[in-house]
């Protein structure tokens, strides 16, 4: 009896030891890469979210309506909607992510000519409703529907891959805070997607870093909205739960 | 029209130095790159950056291929009177944009 009312003492001690070992790849940037994120009028990827503002308000398709027409203000309706995703689709019974569900939105409900994944326009509108959930904690949904493919995206992790026959927990995992050249390891917690990347001088989304690093080891990437990349977000998702939503971060 | 981001006091004292921050959405296409067909993209990059408040220049720059994109420009100046502040950025492609802030002086 003492024995298990010692386990339940430690298990919260443990809980937060762990909470406290994982690390955003904010808290390894340089001081000044960190002042550019927290400066919203420094913060490039605030450039994406000011399009995504104007989109969110823009009429598009046959209709003419705007997302704001059906959702209303994003600062209110779009609040905390990131921090769940992806999410369960019910109309295609499969798992979805952000920028997933705005393309499926804007060609069922609008009926307007869909956009692309890593286009300008889907980023921005991405970074837009991401923005709204800043600060918030990751609350991935506890759909058990989702379970499968967050099994298939932690095999996906750990499955080595690529001429260099590396998977991704071999660096994000097991080097996590060493160096791979001049540049840190992070633990792979997709805190702030989409993100701006000063490598890529642009915005990005996860699927694209995820893509960065198959080439990286010399593996075939999957197509831009594979179930896939999806089935890997998910479960980087899951990994981060209850960290604080940073999106747009910026990172080296 | 590119999206820009402004740092820029609204209202300073007479005298106080103030910084100025500014962010404008661009390519900056060196001119060096090959494209996906193995063409060089031409170049398309800011030439130009100038600041007059009141007519008076009173800060400018001039932009090279490499400099990164989306570039990001911060100076200082006195702020002595009441006025406009004109920011304008020149540049390949006849981009040519201009903002307009007030800066209000006190006493």
């Amino acid at each position: 009896m003492t024995r298990l009312a010692c386990i339940l003492l430690l298990l919260p001690l443990c809980l937060s030891a762990a909470a406290e070992e994982r690390r955003s790849g904010f808290q390894d940037m340089a001081p000044e890469t960190q002042a550019m994120q927290q400066d919203d009028t420094a913060n490039p990827g605030m450039l994406w979210v000011l399009e995504g503002e104007t989109l969110w308000n823009a009429p598009a398709g046959p209709a003419g309506q705007p997302c704001a027409g059906c959702h209303g203000s994003a600062e209110s309706a779009m609040r905390g909607v990131a921090a769940r995703y992806p999410a369960w689709d019910e109309a295609d019974a499969a798992p979805i992510d952000l920028a997933g569900r705005i393309q499926q939105c804007r060609a069922a409900r609008q009926g307007a000519p869909p956009l692309p994944r890593e286009s300008e326009e889907l980023l921005a509108l991405t970074a837009y409703v991401a923005r709204q959930s800043r600060g918030l904690p990751i609350t991935p949904p506890e759909d058990p529907r989702l379970d499968p493919a967050r099994a298939e995206g932690r095999a996906l992790y750990t499955e080595r891959r690529g001429q260099l026959d590396l998977s991704c927990a071999q660096c994000h995992d097991e080097n996590a805070g060493r160096r791979l050249a001049g540049s840190a390891i992070p633990q792979a917690h997709p805190t702030g997607y989409p993100l701006y990347r000063l490598e890529w001088q642009s915005l990005g989304s996860l699927q694209r870093r995820l893509r960065g690093c198959m080439t990286g080891v010399r593996a075939e990437p999957y197509a831009y909205g594979a179930l896939e990349y999806v089935a890997i977000e998910l479960y980087l998702a899951q990994r981060a739960a209850g960290m604080t939503l940073e999106a747009p971060a910026v990172r080296p | 029209m590119a999206r820009v981001l402004l740092n820029i006091p609204r209202t300073a004292r007479k005298g106080e130095v103030i910084a100025i921050r500014t962010l404008i959405q661009h390519v900056m296409e060196t001119g060096y790159r090959p494209g996906a067909d193995g063409e060089v993209l031409p170049r398309d990059i800011i030439r130009r950056f100038t600041a007059s408040f009141e007519g008076e220049e009173v800060f400018a720059a001039d932009l090279s291929p490499a400099i990164a994109a989306n570039p990001f420009l911060s100076f200082t100046m006195v702020a002595s009177t009441t006025g406009t502040l004109v920011l304008r950025w020149q540049g390949d492609k006849g981009f040519d944009q201009t903002e307009t802030r007030e800066i209000m002086v006190t006493g």
